[in-house]
């Protein structure tokens, strides 16, 4: 339970070596690399740039995962359901060294792949041309001459069309009409559909000139140019589709034949991610002729393990020196196998600030407690345990974030079967429901509470986990002043509070508005007058101090009496907690509405047990879906707003170690 | 005459809390949607806020299921001879559910559609992200639980 303490590092070693020792740093990973800055006259050291081998690796690795983009179209890879947890593949050091070899035959198959890619896209793009080019000549396919046929030594003749429907005498009539000196003029009708007619007409050239000038006046139009006669040219560009087609198939089938390659690009695009990763390093480096540094953070625990591999390998020299308190440093959390889970639900929220403790422990005990009672069914939380423990168990090489994250809803199922037992839940009513409908016999489940038939005390539990729970944080608070000897405000932010909370608390159950309304039992009247004295001594604590950074005692005190308002705060932060009972009951009332439904069409032998399994399955999977969901999320709220508003501000950067961050493949260092 | 006017309280429960319910998720749902045609790999997390403002609708089934039973209706045994003043109780009972869970569903929808905005831009913030539509449902919640309780209070 704990932030790790970190070490800066300073190491000093040959020019010649820097690589070399990257490569190791970056394979340990146990090191975040934070360089100082540089100033800009410095004789001896510089820096170098490298963003141009760096660009360089960057393009190549997205080359790399376009190509198993492509890749992943045309050959899907086979995984299963499970496939979705499971981690990088692992590989050795030899394997690594082997795979660098062939890089080159890899970027090779990229290049390939990419470029039958393009192939297929331009074949991809012809298809739809062709087709449209088709279209337009078929109203010509009767035409024996070629669309830009123009006429013969004597004659000219005018291919094209009319935009509407025309019969040959209605276009002779037209003709004649506007262009009357014209004598001999051919029309030919080719084709002719409802809003077009498609015609040759012939005429001789000296009345070439007014037969245009006519036709342009009844929108004549000229088709799309081609030397071929239309049946031709149409069989022509059939031809060239059908190959398209064809290419496009085959250009598939080349990149599904690079399946085999998989694995090797998939080297390669990891292989270009962490040479750039290497090389941005390099740039902030600081180095001179022939030395160069490398200042960063390492855990003090492993500080020692890595200077000693380093002075043992290379010539070099390491400082290993605390931290100064000003210094931004970042922060790893260690944890037990009970707490460590939940790591990422703090994470997300974010990392201890300076000073701050870590608050793992605490918030995993509550959070297994608050999402057992909101999802509150033993089968559900049987159900969840066991698979994500067989998930656990069975995939070995899940990442480590993963794997947390299944842990903690082992947990988490575990905290619901504990409250289905509480609760009486098994799959919420089904016991009883399925006793009385096959079997006609009444089963009592045993259990602590009915949240439905006694909401109440059901509320009061609430409220008492809510009680501790705020509670625990105001201690959290109270802790980490005295650590850091800030005795005032341990006094005056974390004690005055308690007073005042748990005074009112006490107070209240001796009077008879809140036990009545609770149904409780009074608490004798000495302990009422004990929580009165107490909640009174807060007050007033709260009025003098809540507004000590202010020197004026007029505003310090209305600024007391302002913070002393905040205890409104505490009781919408309690009033919150009756989310546990709002999502407690949703499960049951749910789960009881599908069992009820179960038992309706259960009459009817054979078939009525077969509907029966069925609504059972959907429903209780529907229903366990939607309110782990809810419960997941309402947890997160409870220890985010009510907890963590207590004690919890964060605000620290969390430890990212020079590694590498492959996608595919995870690389173990030897020792 | 009783027994209609509880039945219109249960009703009004289901029916306009599971109203914003399907204002609010189908909004919510165009979001999820748009991101992930961006970046397919935040699917889970999308869903997750899309069906945030979906309890309502449970919590207005809960409501309605447990007045339902309350009044004999789930049971076969109806009891057709309620006063109208024990049927207007049901239903001032669930109006709570039925107007908090149609107003919230609907905003929490917006806040989800922030949160599935905000998570496009950083998936990394996704734990924070989940709050603030978590924040409007304290509100459905406070309803029901009062709704509860009345029901629970009717004398039978």
């Amino acid at each position: 339970m704990s932030v790790l303490p970190m070490k800066r590092i300073m190491i000093c070693a040959k020019r010649q070596d820097r690589k070399s020792i990257l490569e190791f740093l970056q394979r340990t990973g146990s090191v975040e690399i934070a360089s100082r800055e540089m100033a800009e006259d410095d004789t001896v050291f510089s820096s170098m740039d490298v963003s141009q081998s760096s660009q360089l690796f960057t393009k190549n690795a997205a080359l790399a995962d376009r190509a198993l983009e492509i890749l992943a179209a045309a050959a899907p890879e086979k995984g299963s359901l499970l496939s979705a947890f499971e981690g990088r593949t692992p590989i050795s050091v030899e394997d690594y060294e082997a795979n660098v070899k062939k890089r080159d035959n890899a970027m090779r198959y990229v290049n390939e792949i990419i470029l039958l890619d393009k192939e297929a896209t331009e074949a991809k793009a012809d298809v739809p041309r062709l087709t449209t080019q088709i279209e337009a000549l078929t109203p010509w396919s009767t035409l024996n001459y070629p669309l830009s046929f123009s006429g013969t030594k004597k004659t000219v003749a005018f291919i094209g069309t009319f935009p509407e429907k025309l019969s040959e005498s209605e276009i002779a009539e037209a003709l004649a009409a506007n262009a009357p000196e014209a004598e001999a003029v051919d029309i030919s009708i080719i084709a002719s559909e409802d809003n077009f007619t498609s015609v040759m007409i012939a005429c001789l050239k000296s009345d070439g000139d007014s037969i245009e000038d006519a036709l342009r006046r009844m929108n004549f139009q000229r088709p799309p140019v081609s030397d071929m006669v239309p049946a031709a040219q149409v069989e022509a560009y059939e031809k060239e589709r059908a190959e398209a087609i064809r290419r496009i198939d085959s250009t598939a089938e080349k990149i599904a034949s690079y399946a085999d390659k998989r694995e090797d690009i998939k080297f390669i695009s990891d292989y270009f991610n962490m040479r750039a990763a290497k090389y941005d390093v390099l740039g902030t480096l600081t180095q001179s002729k022939r030395v160069f540094l490398i200042e960063g953070y390492v855990p003090a625990g492993k500080a020692a393990a890595l200077e000693d591999m380093l002075i043992s390998r290379y010539d070099a020299a390491v400082e290993l020196t605390d931290p100064d308190p000003s210094e931004d440093v970042p922060v790893l959390l260690k944890n037990n196998a009970f707490a460590s889970p939940v790591e990422g639900v703090i994470e997300s929220y974010s990392m201890p600030g300076k000073g701050e403790l870590d608050p793992t422990t605490p918030v995993a005990c509550f959070y297994y407690i608050l999402f057992g009672m909101m999802l509150s069914d033993f089968a559900y939380g049987a159900l969840m345990s066991i698979a994500t423990f067989v998930l656990i168990k069975k995939l070995k090489n899940m990442e480590p974030s993963t794997r947390k994250t299944l842990t903690m809803f082992f947990y988490c199922g575990l905290g619901t079967m504990l409250s289905g037992i509480l609760f009486g839940s098994y799959f919420g009513d089904a016991p009883t429901v399925i006793a009385k409908t096959f079997f006609g016999k009444t089963l009592e489940i045993p259990k602590l509470i009915d949240p439905l038939a006694q909401p109440m005390k059901m509320l009061v539990l609430c409220f008492a986990i809510g009680i501790i729970h705020l509670i625990a944080g105001l201690c959290i608070n109270l802790y980490t002043a005295l650590r850091q000897k800030r005795y005032v405000d341990a006094i005056s932010d974390s004690v005055l509070w308690m007073l005042l909370v748990i005074g009112l608390l006490l107070f209240g159950l001796t009077t008879d508005m809140v036990t009545g309304m609770f149904s409780l039992n009074k608490i004798s009247p000495v302990a009422g007058n004990i929580g009165k004295v107490m909640a009174i001594i807060g007050a007033i604590g709260i009025i003098l101090m809540d507004g000590r950074e202010s020197k004026n005692w007029f505003k310090r005190t209305l600024k007391g009496v302002y913070g002393l308002y905040n205890v409104t705060g505490y009781l919408s932060d309690l009033l919150s907690y009756s989310r546990l009972l709002a999502l407690g009951l949703a499960t049951s009332v749910i789960s009881s509405v599908f069992n009820q439904m179960g038992s309706m069409v259960a009459g009817t032998p054979v078939l009525g047990v077969i509907l029966f399994v069925l609504i059972f399955i959907v429903g209780h999977t529907l229903n366990l879906a939607i309110n782990a969901l809810g419960a997941y999320v309402h947890t997160n709220r409870l220890q985010y707003v009510e907890f963590f508003g207590k004690f919890y501000q964060g605000g620290g950067h969390k430890f990212t170690p020079f590694a590498t961050n492959t996608k595919y493949f995870k690389f173990k260092e030897d020792n | 005459m009783g027994i209609a006017l509880a039945l219109l309280g249960a009703a009004s429960a289901a029916l306009f809390a599971g109203i914003g319910s399907a204002i609010g998720v189908g909004r919510a749902g165009q979001a999820a949607a748009g991101l992930v045609t961006e970046d397919p790999s935040q699917f889970s997390r999308a869903l997750i806020l899309q069906l945030l403002p979906g309890t309502q609708g449970i919590y207005g089934l809960l409501i309605a299921f447990i007045a339902l039973s309350n009044i004999g209706l789930l049971g076969g045994n109806v009891d057709t001879s309620m006063s109208v003043g024990t049927g207007l109780m049901y239903l001032f009972a669930c109006l709570p559910m039925a107007f908090v869970g149609l107003v919230s569903a609907m905003q929490q929808s917006k806040a989800s559609v922030a949160s599935i905005g905000l998570v496009a831009k950083r998936p990394d913030q996704f734990g924070k992200s989940m709050i603030f539509p978590a924040m409007v449902e304290t509100y459905a919640i406070l309803a029901l639980l009062i709704s509860i309780l009345a029901i629970n209070g009717i004398p039978r």
